[in-house]
């Protein structure tokens, strides 16, 4: 039998070698199909290269061969979770551009939808944020009230994912008899799981632990990357359009803008990101019930401000609040039926372009906290 | 006919008895238990993840998500296939061990839906690179459309044939197989001399 050897070891000498990973784009926690090149230097992150590109649906080229109408149904497809607040700042923009003046009922179900849709978005964020944490509960019980949401909009415009209602002009049909008590009872509902979820996820030990102190990111880098939503406000930053420059009939309504309080871990922090879904979903839930009182209750035909013919001139900037941030289009119109072009600013790109910044010296599996924490969707990223 | 069928008059051959084949058993059980690749690629991945939820419960089909296409079964196309993801899930199919079924799920995937006239940079269907079982129409498709894809993948998984029969046979390889028999029975034989001889 071989003798033991004592065997010192200097500590201060020893390196790990550099490791670059591939994560994706088949990855099932990169949100879609996201590639992320990772440079490692034994656990630890040292740079990330997001690679995108893997679902570029070319909708800006799409939209200069169709006409005004037809752009609606590919602006659902981008961010394909947020379909309602997507086709609200286009049509907000062209509407603008030729003038139109909708009906209180219009606007009202506009804003009524777009809160709604802003709910399951968020829902959907946070019941994937618990995922990648390691929890799988929240994510049942988001989903099942999700359903709720989907079956109103299913019964306002026959699909559960992509709507196509909002049109220019109106919509495309008016709201059914009992709308109004469908949309209590979801706030009611949501209003209830929301405490489940504190108590569940939010209040966990295990989960405060994983995520408090992990990707912080200062308001003065989140403003010079040009972050919106969540995402900004998460660092502390009182900004969101429906308050700052209020669009549709936002400034009838009263609510806060929620931010990141740093009352644990940091502002700016995972945590304080997604607690601001959380704050969000209830401020929500107050838009709509104020939007309830103030939606004229008889039916109307929703048809009748619609134009004969959606052909106009010139430039526009519209932006609206997208529950990942500011979602803009530029849109050059030459007096013919289809646009000259179409430019999309979507929130998700931009807030993505943050990430090789916030994650640099955390550990690997910080990295994708961070990344859910972000809240991204690819086809917006990638058009 | 499946194993289960047969249950529902088992006394024409007795009491607790059942007659199959190897192949019924084996295919039984392969269509109750399939795990999928769980990666999403668009919008259907939304819609897909609702089925995983609570309220359609994929789950109850026997089908569980693996990360890795080496322990899965069959794959889900759910959106949008680009000219640069083809390439990967290209490769995703190559890496799945035989057996492996595939389910397009929605438009974009079957024949390119929406972007079929102007996607310069879309895959007019994904059957163009891999072989696929099933299609699901719709953009996206509902959950219980996808449920009943989900159907019929299990039966056709059940009713596929794992062996060769005899009648579909070239006469070469009855011949081989007379063959082989003879030469194990001719094998046998001598084992049986060997040890006579060695009693003796």
């Amino acid at each position: 039998m071989a003798e033991r050897k004592e065997i010192e070891i200097d500590f201060g000498r020893v390196e790990t070698e550099r490791m670059r990973l591939n994560v994706g784009p088949q990855h099932p926690s990169t949100h879609g199909v996201l590639r992320l090149e990772v440079e490692l230097e034994g656990e630890i992150v040292t740079d990330v290269i997001p690679h995108i590109g893997y679902l570029h649906r070319c909708f800006e080229k799409i939209s200069e061969n169709s006409t005004f109408v037809q752009v609606v149904p590919y602006i659902d497809r981008m961010d394909y979770i947020t379909s309602m607040n997507n086709e609200l700042p286009y049509v907000l923009g062209i509407e603008k551009l030729m003038g139109i003046k909708v009906s209180d009922r219009i606007e009202s179900i506009r804003v009524i939808i777009s809160e709604l849709n802003r709910i399951a978005s968020h829902q959907i964020a946070v019941a994937t944020f618990g995922m990648d944490a390691g929890a799988f509960t929240p994510f049942l019980f988001l989903f099942r009230d999700r359903e709720m949401i989907l079956n109103v909009f299913e019964k306002l415009s026959g699909g559960r994912l992509l709507y196509n209602y909002i049109r220019v002009g109106g919509l495309l049909q008016d709201a059914y008899p009992s709308f109004k008590n469908d949309v209590l009872d979801i706030i009611r509902k949501v209003r209830e799981t929301n405490v489940e979820i504190m108590n569940l996820l939010i209040d966990n030990k295990i989960f405060i632990e994983r995520t408090i102190n992990v990707g912080t990111l200062p308001a003065d880098v989140a403003i010079n990357f040009g972050c919106s939503g969540p995402m900004l406000r998460g660092s502390g930053v009182k900004y969101d359009l429906r308050k700052v420059e209020p669009y549709s009939i936002y400034d009838k309504f009263d609510f806060e803008v929620s931010v990141g309080d740093g009352k644990i871990g940091t502002v700016g922090d995972s945590y304080n990101r997604n607690i601001v879904r959380m704050y969000e979903m209830e401020e929500s839930c107050k838009i709509i019930e104020q939007a309830l009182k103030f939606m004229p209750d008889a039916s109307e035909d929703v048809h009748a401000t619609f134009p004969k013919k959606i052909a106009p001139k010139g430039e526009i900037y519209t932006k609206a609040e997208n529950p990942k941030g500011e979602l803009g289009f530029y849109i050059i119109a030459d007096g013919k039926n289809k646009p000259y072009r179409v430019k999309g600013r979507s929130p998700s790109f931009v807030n993505l372009s943050v990430l090789p910044y916030i994650s640099k010296g955390y550990m690997i599996a910080d990295l994708i906290i961070i990344l859910g924490s972000v809240d991204i969707v690819l086809g917006e990223i990638d058009r | 006919m499946g194993l289960l069928d047969r249950l529902d008059n088992p006394y024409d051959v007795g009491p607790g008895i059942l007659l199959g084949t190897v192949e019924d058993l084996l295919n039984w059980g392969r269509a109750k238990s399939d795990w999928y690749m769980s990666f999403g690629l668009a919008c259907c991945a939304i819609e897909f993840m609702a089925v995983n939820a609570a309220h359609f419960d994929f789950m109850r089909f026997g089908t569980i998500p693996r990360p890795s296409p080496r322990q899965s079964d069959f794959m889900i196309i759910s959106g949008t296939v680009t000219l640069k993801m083809a390439e990967r899930i290209k490769r995703l199919y190559e890496q799945m061990p035989d057996p492996k079924y595939v389910i397009s799920m929605g438009s974009c995937s079957n024949s390119g839906g929406p972007y079929w006239q102007n996607g310069y940079h879309v895959l007019k269907g994904v059957d163009r690179i891999i072989p696929v079982d099933v299609y699901v129409p719709g953009c996206p498709p509902r959950p219980e459309a996808f449920l009943e894809g989900m159907v019929k993948l299990q039966s056709k998984i059940s009713h596929q044939a794992m062996f060769r029969k005899r009648q579909d046979m070239s006469q070469e390889d009855l011949d081989a197989i007379h063959n082989r028999q003879v030469e194990i029975e001719r094998q046998f034989q001598e084992f049986q001399k060997v040890q006579q001889e060695l009693k003796h």
